[in-house]
C-alpha cells in the first residue's frame, strides 16, 4: 500500500501547531451575546419561585429564561441515533432540579460582567427536597429522582422510572450456577470503578445564530452533528429542517461531546431572541455539569478447574447514571459483553444489568464506554483467580484466551475473524521481560518491584445499527473533495479517510481536500463514537470510491469514444488499452464542467451487522515503597491487534494518550461529592489528570490480524486503549504487595493501610 | 484605563478593567492561539512570553502590562511552524487545542535550557498538560528538533 499504513501528517497540522482561529469561540463574532446558567445549590429541589426584577436590571442584559420559557415535551440529550435507548427524560429547564449543579435559569447579556452580576441578583425559592445520593439505594428507593408522567423510554431497555430504574436486562447461556459448583477454583468479589472526567483541553462551547432562511445555525464542539440537528429540534420543539450544525476544529473529546452538553442553552437564547448567542463552559462547569464516565459497581464470579480452564463467568453491574440517563441504558452493556468474551473456554455465563438514577450530575460517554468498568473488574477477577491458584497470570491468561475463528457466544454470537491476541500477549510479555519480572523482586532499599497484567478489547461501531456515509466528487483540475460526516476531534480521521481515498483513487494525499461537516451539506454519518469511525466511515469511503472510479472511467471513455470495457484508471489518466489513447483525470475534471449531464460525483453508505473487536493487552511495571504505600510506574507496555494500522503515527498517538488516560482513571481521577452531593472535584486542583512526570515510560507495538470485513483490514483504535491500566496496575500492586485493591483510584493510602491489613 | 505595551512586535493600546486577565486582552486583539483550559493556573494551555520569559496569561493582570513586551505563538510563526512540523511528523499535535502552550514552553525551554536531558525536559514542561497524546509523541518531537538543532549547530 502506498498511502495506507503510512505515517502521514494530519491534513489540519499547520493550522494547529500555528495556532490559528480554527475552534468554536475563535469563530463566534465578537458582538454575540455571552450566555451563561444559574446553577441549583441544591442535589434535589421544587423551584416555587424566580424573581428575576433586579436581575433584569442589569444594564446588558438581554433575557433571562427560565422552565417558564421552555417546552414542556422531554427529551434526551444522547447524542444516539433515533429512537434513543437513553430516555427522554430532561427538559431544557426544568421546575425539578436533579442535581447540584443543575440548569435554574440561562441568563443572556452583552458581557461576561453583565451577566455574572445578574445571575447574583436572581432570587429564586426552593423547596428542598431528599436527595437520592447512593446508588446501591437507589432501585426501588421512594425518593424518586423521576416521577414525573411525561418521562418516556423509546426502547425495551427495561426502564421503570417509578423505580428508579433507567435499564435492566439478564443474558446468559449455558448453567451457569452448576458450571461454577463444579469449579476447583471460585472468585466471587465486587469492584468499584468511579466517576471519572474525560477533561478534553477545550471545554464544552457552542455558539449560535439565525441565518438569512431564518435557520437556527448551530456550531459546535461536538462529536456528533446530525443528532444535533434532531435532539435541538426535540428539546425546542421545531422542526428538523430549522436546524443547520457545523463543526468547527475540535479539541478534544473522548465521549463527553456525544452528549449534547451546551448547545441547548445559546440555542434557547437565539431561538428566542434572533440574535447570535455563545455559551463557554467554565472548568468547573465542565466538572459540575457534564458527561462522566458511569460509576459501576460490578460483581464477577470466575471459576477454573484443577488445570486452570475458566470454565465460567458470572457478572452483574450496577450502573449509576445520575440524575438523567444519557448513554445509562447502552454503556453498562459493554460491562459484560466486552469483558466475558476475552475467555474463549467458558461453557456458561450470566451477565445482568441495572442501571439506576441518583441525585447527581448525568454520566454519560466517556472512552471505553462501560467496557472500561468491566474489564477492570473481569480482569482483576482472574488475577485474583491466578493469585489463588497459585498460577502466572499471564500463562492462566495463554491457557483461555480467546483465538481466532472462534465464536464469542458472550458479544452476541459473533466470530472472531480477526484475533491476535494471542502475539499480543507474547509480545507484551517480552516487551517488559514478564519472566524475568514476576512475581516481584525486592530492590533492598524498602522498595519492592513488580508487573501486572491486563487484556482488552472493544468494538468496531455498532453492529446493524452505525450507519456512514460519504461524498467524493471530482472538480476542475481534477482534484477532489472528501466530504464526510463523521466528525474530527483531533484524533486525525479527516487524514486517515483521505489517506484510504487516496488509495482507493490512486492518487496524492494534496489532491484530496477533506470538507468538514456541516449538517446541510456533509452527507449523514451517526458521528464519532464507539469506535465507528476507522470501520464504518472507512468502509463507505471505499465504496464511494469504487463507484467514482466507475464515473471516471465511464466519463473518460465518453471522451474518448471508446466502450468502458476497453479503458482502465490509473488514477491519473484514462486510458484506452486498444489504442493507447489517453485522457487525463484533470481534463476530465475541467471539460464536465461544460455540455455535460453525468455529475462527477458518488455517494455510497456502510453499515455492518458485525462489530469486530480490536484487542490488546498492557503490563505495567511498579515500583512501591514499602514504608509509606507509594506507588511510581515505572514503564507501560501495549501490544494492540487493530487490524491493519492506517497511519502508524496516529495510531500509536491514540494508544499512548489512551492508555495515560487509563493511568489517570487508575492512580489518580475520582469524582468525589460530599454528603450533600456536592461536587468537590470541580477543577484541575482537586480533579488531578496526570502530567508528563506521571505517566512513567509508554510503550507500544502493533500486532496486527487482518479484518476481512474492514477497509484495508482494519478496525478500531480509538476506545480500546483506555482498558488495560487500572486491572494491569492493580495487577502489579498485588503481585509486589499482595493487596488487592478493588475500588478505584489506587492511592498510596489504600497500599499503605493493605500492607498492614487493612482495607481503606 | 489604556496600557501600551508591545504585542508581537508592534506597538499595542487596550482599554482594559482593573480586574481585566491578560489572556481575555490578547484573545479579543486577535491572538486566538491563546487558549484557556481551566481557570485555576494549572493547564499551560495561555501560555506567552512576557519579556521573553514563559508567563501564564490567566494569572497576569492585563493593567501591569504597561510597558512591557508581550509574544504570543502569532509572534514566533516560523519557529512555531518548524517545531510544529516535527510535532506532527509524530501526530502528536493531535487536536491542537494545548499546542500553542505548549510550543511556547518548547521554545521557551530551548532557548533556556542547553541539552536538557529527558528529566528536564519533562520537569520544565510539566505544567503544560495534554489530554490527548499520553506525552510521549510530544517528548520524541522534542527530542528529534533538539538533535536538529544541534546538527545545525554544528
Amino acid at each position: 500500500m502506498r498511502i495506507v499504513n503510512q505515517p502521514v501528517p494530519k491534513v489540519d497540522a499547520k493550522a494547529l501547531v500555528t495556532g490559528q482561529g480554527v475552534y468554536t469561540d475563535d469563530l463566534a463574532p465578537s458582538d454575540c451575546l455571552i450566555v451563561k446558567v444559574l446553577r441549583s445549590p441544591h442535589a434535589h429541589a421544587l423551584i416555587k419561585d424566580i424573581n428575576l426584577t433586579r436581575a433584569l436590571a442589569v444594564p446588558g442584559i438581554e433575557c433571562i429564561l427560565t422552565y417558564e420559557d421552555c417546552p414542556d415535551k422531554r427529551f434526551t440529550m444522547a447524542g444516539q441515533s433515533y429512537p434513543e435507548p437513553s430516555p427522554y427524560d430532561r427538559l431544557i429547564l426544568d421546575q425539578r432540579v436533579r442535581f447540584v449543579g443543575d440548569a435554574v435559569a440561562v441568563i443572556a447579556g452583552n458581557s461576561k460582567e453583565a451577566v455574572n452580576k445578574a445571575m447574583k441578583l436572581i432570587k429564586v425559592k426552593y423547596e428542598v427536597l431528599e436527595p437520592l445520593l447512593d446508588f446501591r439505594k437507589a432501585k426501588d428507593n421512594p425518593v424518586l429522582v423521576h416521577p414525573e408522567d411525561n418521562w418516556q423510554s423509546l426502547c425495551p431497555v427495561g426502564a421503570d422510572n417509578k423505580r428508579n430504574l433507567c435499564a435492566h436486562e439478564e443474558d446468559s447461556a449455558g448453567d451457569i450456577d452448576s458450571v461454577l459448583d463444579s469449579c476447583e477454583y471460585v472468585v466471587d468479589r465486587v469492584y468499584h470503578t468511579k466517576a471519572n472526567q474525560q477533561a478534553m483541553m477545550e471545554t464544552f462551547r457552542t455558539y449560535t445564530y439565525l441565518d438569512a432562511y431564518g435557520r437556527l445555525n448551530i456550531v459546535s464542539s461536538t462529536q456528533v452533528p446530525f443528532h444535533v440537528r434532531r435532539i435541538l429540534a426535540n428539546a425546542l420543539d421545531i422542526p428538523k429542517s430549522k436546524v443547520r450544525v457545523i463543526k468547527p476544529r475540535i479539541g478534544g473529546g473522548f465521549g463527553a461531546k456525544q452528549t449534547v452538553v451546551t448547545e441547548v442553552y445559546p440555542a434557547l437564547v437565539t431561538w428566542k431572541t434572533g440574535k447570535p448567542a455563545k455559551i463557554i463552559y467554565t472548568r468547573e462547569e465542565s466538572f459540575i455539569a457534564s458527561s462522566p464516565r458511569h460509576e459501576m459497581e460490578v460483581h464477577v464470579r470466575v471459576g477454573a478447574d484443577k488445570d486452570g480452564i475458566i470454565k465460567g463467568i458470572d457478572v452483574y453491574t450496577l450502573s449509576n447514571t445520575g440524575a438523567f440517563g444519557e448513554h445509562g441504558p447502552t454503556t453498562v452493556g459493554l460491562s459484560g459483553h466486552k469483558s466475558i468474551p476475552l475467555y474463549g473456554k467458558a461453557e456458561a455465563f450470566r451477565f445482568v444489568y441495572d442501571v439506576v438514577y441518583t441525585n447527581v450530575m448525568s454520566a454519560g460517554a466517556y472512552r471505553g464506554y462501560g467496557a472500561t468498568q468491566g474489564i477492570f473488574a473481569v480482569e482483576s477477577a482472574v488475577n485474583e483467580l491466578a493469585g489463588k491458584m497459585g498460577m502466572d497470570p499471564v500463562v492462566l491468561r495463554e491457557k483461555n484466551i480467546v483465538r481466532e475463528g472462534q465464536v464469542m457466544p458472550a458479544y452476541y454470537g459473533e466470530t472472531a475473524n480477526s484475533c491476535a491476541l494471542d502475539r499480543c500477549l507474547q509480545r507484551a510479555k517480552e516487551m517488559i521481560d514478564w519472566d524475568s519480572k514476576y512475581p516481584c523482586r525486592d530492590m533492598g532499599n524498602d522498595k519492592v518491584r513488580s508487573v501486572g497484567v491486563a487484556m482488552a478489547m472493544q468494538g468496531s461501531g455498532i453492529s446493524a445499527l452505525d450507519t456512514a456515509s460519504v461524498g467524493i466528487k471530482v472538480n476542475d483540475d481534477g482534484f477532489y473533495s472528501l466530504m464526510i460526516g463523521a466528525t474530527d476531534m483531533g484524533t486525525g480521521c479527516d487524514t486517515i479517510l483521505a489517506q484510504m481515498a487516496a488509495e482507493c483513487l490512486d492518487c496524492e494525499m494534496e489532491d484530496i481536500i477533506v470538507h468538514g461537516v456541516d449538517t446541510d451539506s456533509s452527507p449523514y454519518d451517526c458521528g464519532s463514537y464507539a469506535s465507528s469511525t476507522t470501520y464504518v466511515t472507512g468502509m463507505a469511503v471505499v465504496r464511494t470510491c469504487e463507484a467514482l472510479r466507475d464515473k471516471i472511467c465511464a466519463k473518460g471513455a465518453a471522451y474518448l469514444n471508446c466502450p468502458v470495457g476497453d479503458i482502465e484508471f490509473d488514477g491519473n489518466q484514462v486510458v484506452n488499452l486498444k489504442t493507447g489513447e489517453s485522457i487525463s483525470r484533470a481534463e476530465i475534471g475541467n471539460r464536465v464542467m461544460c455540455s455535460n449531464e453525468d455529475a462527477l460525483y458518488a455517494s455510497e453508505a456502510f453499515s455492518s451487522p458485525i462489530s469486530p473487536p480490536p484487542f490488546m493487552v498492557g503490563m505495567a511495571e511498579v515500583e512501591i515503597d514499602k514504608a509509606t504505600g507509594q506507588l511510581e510506574l515505572i514503564d507501560y507496555v501495549a501490544v494492540v491487534d487493530c487490524g491493519t494500522v492506517v497511519n502508524p503515527n496516529l495510531a500509536r498517538v491514540q494508544t499512548e494518550g489512551g492508555i495515560a488516560q487509563g493511568i489517570g482513571m487508575a492512580l489518580y481521577e475520582d469524582v468525589v461529592y460530599s454528603d450533600k452531593g456536592k461536587n468537590y472535584s470541580n477543577s484541575f486542583m482537586q480533579y488531578k489528570i496526570p502530567s508528563r512526570l506521571d505517566v512513567g515510560e509508554i510503550r507500544v507495538e502493533f500486532e496486527s490480524s487482518y479484518e476481512p470485513t474492514g477497509p484495508f483490514g482494519a478496525k478500531s483504535i480509538g476506545e480500546i486503549v483506555i482498558n488495560t491500566p487500572p486491572p494491569a496496575i492493580v495487577n502489579a500492586v498485588q503481585n509486589a504487595t499482595g493487596v488487592m485493591i478493588r475500588e478505584l483510584p489506587v492511592t498510596s493510602e489504600k497500599i499503605y493501610w493493605g500492607m498492614r491489613g487493612q482495607n481503606l | 484605563m489604556e496600557v501600551k505595551f508591545i504585542l508581537n512586535g508592534k506597538q499595542t493600546a487596550a482599554e482594559v478593567g482593573a480586574d481585566t486577565i491578560l489572556l481575555d486582552v490578547l484573545r479579543s486583539l486577535g491572538c486566538h492561539s491563546v487558549k484557556c483550559g481551566c481557570e485555576t493556573t494549572n493547564c499551560g494551555l495561555c501560555t506567552v512570553w512576557i519579556d521573553g520569559r514563559s508567563r501564564l496569561s490567566c494569572s497576569v493582570l492585563a493593567a501591569a502590562m504597561e510597558g512591557h513586551e508581550i509574544t504570543t505563538l502569532e509572534g514566533v510563526k516560523e519557529d512555531a511552524e518548524e517545531f510544529g512540523r516535527f510535532l506532527a511528523n509524530e501526530g502528536a499535535e493531535q487536536c491542537g487545542f494545548c499546542s500553542p502552550g505548549f510550543i511556547m514552553n518548547v521554545l521557551a525551554m530551548v532557548k533556556e535550557l542547553h541539552n536538557p536531558d529527558i528529566e528536564g525536559i519533562k520537569e520544565y514542561l510539566s505544567g503544560n498538560l495534554c489530554r490527548c497524546t499520553g506525552y510521549m509523541g510530544q517528548l520524541r518531537a522534542i527530542q528529534k528538533y533538539l538533535q536538529s538543532k544541534e546538527e545545525v549547530c554544528s
